[in-house]
């Protein structure tokens, strides 16, 4: 299930525009991530044969760096800041009611794809303590009886849309 | 954008950009740093504008960077011919409407400015241009001027010298408030030597000797050099690196050229952490606008002189803000750090001479540069010239970001800039130096703040984050949380590192939860030897400092966990339900 069909021409397409420098791969895999939410296998196969780079190094990377993802990821991904200043305001809090409200643990994503909920070591916005992040969205000083309301304003965002 | 060529083409500019600073009718400006949008400042941008256009407003909108009082966000500062500059503060659209009407009929009816600035005295090259030009009106006597209230006072601002002052994405507005003038001034006359005397010790949190820095790698052989910014700010707490980049990104651009022309460097790399996408964009701009001025690319000035800056964004690592760990990240590669009895200024990015500085250490190049390293020793204290940024979080009435004069106590901070502990707590303790530091309790309120004070500290400096602790908080479980945050940042190559790091998080989850046993606190003292001794870079080398810190201020509350079960601050949940 965790498969999806990736086009040819857009890997390709992303490398040329690093000239396939084997040093941009980093940047390369940020792209591929950017258009697939995650790095599908595939994509990885496809960028290790068109930059001439092992797999295993390809694979060394994607796994490295915390922003990489292998699995797909939710329509919504959510960031609970981990940062010490969140943790000492309450951080810890909202990462459980985040989890009890949509049942699965950080690092997990929703049965309907809906959210991803994943921890982040420090958003740096530290004078705002405690902050989630959903998305490019930043909920400041956040409370955890809020969490519910601002989960709902996503469903139904979705449900207006039209879309199931 | 046209090329700037000499002086006559710098002097033009500056001219813009003074009529963008001090306009000749209304001008409001919204500070939109990341911290102010989060805040809501976008959508009182919006409905700014919104309101401008209906009401066919002649009135300009611009934004700026963040002036540090993260307490009052979001701000909003109105600036009129011959009148202080005012600032509002916590303006949300709603107001808006009200807001703009007393502007134009210049009275407070809606909302009260919370302080004014009266003139604005550059500190790269002392001069003075005033907002106020005669007497104070009336009105406005009652309003204090930033300078005099609390959280200003004590501050001296170098780094952040433009934050929360210009648009940064107007190139014109820098060099109105004395940017680029410097790199003139150095592509004639620099030498690595004034940074050398200035005694600029680098901002990223070892505190090395920068000039020598330089030095050793203009001194390196190889044609080929490099500079890096790091950017990588990763310490968990600190955030001032993105402010300087999102709000003055020039600032450090006019460092790198400079450093790069000292050293003899062409090419330059930004490392940005993923995690700031605004000051990717800022940067991004500030660069193709210098390139457009012919700041950067070939010629600089018409000098001869060639540099140019790329940026190189990170995924998401803390190791990655280790030089090496950074460089093998430049690379394409994992960010594992390397050995570093090679030493980097030779054989660093690309096995080339590089020469790396943190973001705030480069912003303060054009300013000890344009004032020359006299004017600049002469601030701070012995062996730690100059001022240091630092993000007062946590449990602290004035939260922001403060930029001091080094040797300034932490009392000073927390109690008169900081405004103490709201909602009548007292204060437990202060941690600095982010995962590599410690936490300091009140018996050191006293101590003042250095590179070599906060070591002896058992902490250190760090990139700047500064999180205040009140009694509602655990050491115990702060010890705790920043084990988990390196157990899951080891790169792995250690094995001291890896699997020390882990099992003291281990004894500490066991203590936490009411399975300490008698001995456990000893253990973690001799692995924390162990993990120093045994491990490559500065993560493993300093990761026991929270443990080491928290048990020797603060042994008592170890003892309550381990012997009586009981966690004093009623952090630790396991505990609190088994009393």
């Amino acid at each position: 299930m965790n498969e999806i069909s990736i086009s040819e021409d857009t890997i390709k397409n992303i490398v040329e525009k690093y000239h396939g420098e084997k040093t941009a791969l980093i940047s390369i895999l940020q792209d591929v991530q950017k258009e697939y939410s995650f790095l599908p296998k595939d994509a990885l196969s496809l960028l290790s044969e068109e930059m001439e780079i092992p797999f295993s190094r390809v694979y060394e990377v994607s796994t490295f760096y915390n922003s990489f993802s292998l699995v797909p990821r939710g329509r919504h991904v959510i960031e609970v800041c981990a940062g010490t200043a969140c943790h000492v305001k309450g951080g810890p809090k909202l990462r459980s009611r985040l989890e009890a409200e949509l049942s699965i643990e950080c690092g997990e994503t929703t049965e309907d794809r809906m959210f991803t909920l994943e921890e982040v070591r420090c958003l740096g916005c530290c004078s705002l303590a405690p902050v989630v992040k959903v998305d490019s969205d930043i909920y400041a000083y956040l409370e955890e009886d809020k969490i519910p309301g601002i989960l709902e304003n996503y469903r139904e965002e979705r449900r207006q849309s039209g879309e199931n | 954008m046209a090329r700037i060529n000499n002086l006559q083409d710098l002097n033009k500019r500056r001219e813009q950009g003074i009529a963008s600073l001090f306009p000749s009718k209304i001008k409001v400006m919204v500070g939109e740093a990341t911290c102010g949008l989060a805040t809501g400042a976008g959508l009182v941008h919006n409905a700014l504008a919104e309101e401008i256009e209906k009401q066919k407003l002649d009135i300009i909108l611009s934004k700026t960077g963040c002036i540090g009082m993260c307490y009052r966000e979001p701000l909003v500062d109105v600036m009129e011919p011959n009148r202080p500059r005012l600032t509002y503060s916590r303006l949300t659209p709603k107001n808006v409407p009200a807001f703009l009407n007393q502007i134009l009929e210049g009275n407070h009816k809606s909302k009260k400015p919370y302080c004014r600035i009266d003139e604005d005295i550059l500190i790269i090259n002392g001069e003075t241009k005033r907002y106020l030009n005669g007497d104070l009106p009336d009105d406005l006597a009652a309003i204090p001027l930033m300078s005099d209230i609390d959280f200003y006072e004590k501050q001296f601002k170098i780094a952040t010298r433009n934050c929360g002052y210009i648009d940064p994405d107007n190139i014109d507005e820098y060099i109105a408030r004395g940017g680029y003038f410097t790199l003139h001034k150095a592509l004639s006359t620099m030498q690595t030597e004034e940074i050398i005397k200035a005694g600029l010790r680098g901002r990223g949190g070892g505190g090395f000797p920068t000039g020598y820095k330089w030095q050793s790698c203009r001194e390196a052989h190889g044609e080929v050099k490099y500079v890096i910014c790091n950017g990588d700010e990763g310490d968990p707490g600190a955030y001032m690196d993105r402010s300087v980049m999102e709000g003055d990104p020039h600032s450090v651009i006019e460092g790198m050229i400079i450093g790069a022309y000292a050293i003899g460097a062409h090419e330059g790399y930004i490392y940005v952490r993923d995690e700031y996408p605004f000051a990717v964009n800022a940067l991004s701009l500030a660069i193709s606008q210098a390139r457009e001025c012919g700041l950067l690319g070939e010629n600089i000035l018409d000098s001869g002189f060639s540099f140019d800056i790329q940026i190189g964004k990170g995924a998401g690592a803390f190791v990655c803000g280790e030089s090496t760990a950074l460089m093998a990240s430049l690379e394409g590669r994992a960010g594992e750090p390397r050995a570093k009895y090679v030493h980097t200024v030779e054989h660093g990015l690309k096995d080339r001479p590089t020469n790396l500085n943190n973001v705030e250490t480069w912003a303060n190049v054009p300013v000890i540069v344009g004032r020359g390293s006299e004017w600049f020793s002469e601030i701070g204290i012995e062996n730690n010239a100059g001022t240091k940024v630092f993000s007062l979080v946590g449990n602290i009435r004035n939260v922001g970001l403060i930029e001091v004069p080094m040797g300034i106590t932490l009392q000073e901070i927390i109690y008169n800039i900081g405004g103490g502990i709201p909602k009548g707590k007292q204060f437990k303790a202060v941690q600095t130096g982010g995962p590599s530091g410690g936490c300091i309790p009140k018996e050191m309120l006293d101590l003042p703040v250095s590179f070599d004070e906060l070591s002896k500290a058992g902490s250190m400096m760090g990139s700047g984050g500064m999180i205040v602790m009140d009694e509602t908080s655990c050491m115990v479980d702060v010890a705790r949380y920043f084990l988990e945050f390196l157990e899951g940042e080891s790169c792995g190559k250690c094995v001291p590192c890896r699997e020390g790091v882990r099992r003291m998080r281990q004894i500490l989850d066991d203590i936490c939860a009411g399975r300490g046993r008698e001995g456990d606190v000893e253990l973690l003292e001799s692995m924390s030897e162990a993990i120093k001794d045994g491990s490559l870079c500065a993560l493993g080398g300093s990761a026991p400092n929270p443990v080491l810190s928290t048990i020797k201020s603060f042994r008592d509350e170890y003892n309550a966990h381990i012997q009586d079960k009981k966690c004093p601050a009623g952090v630790c949940t396991e505990l609190i339900h088994s009393d």
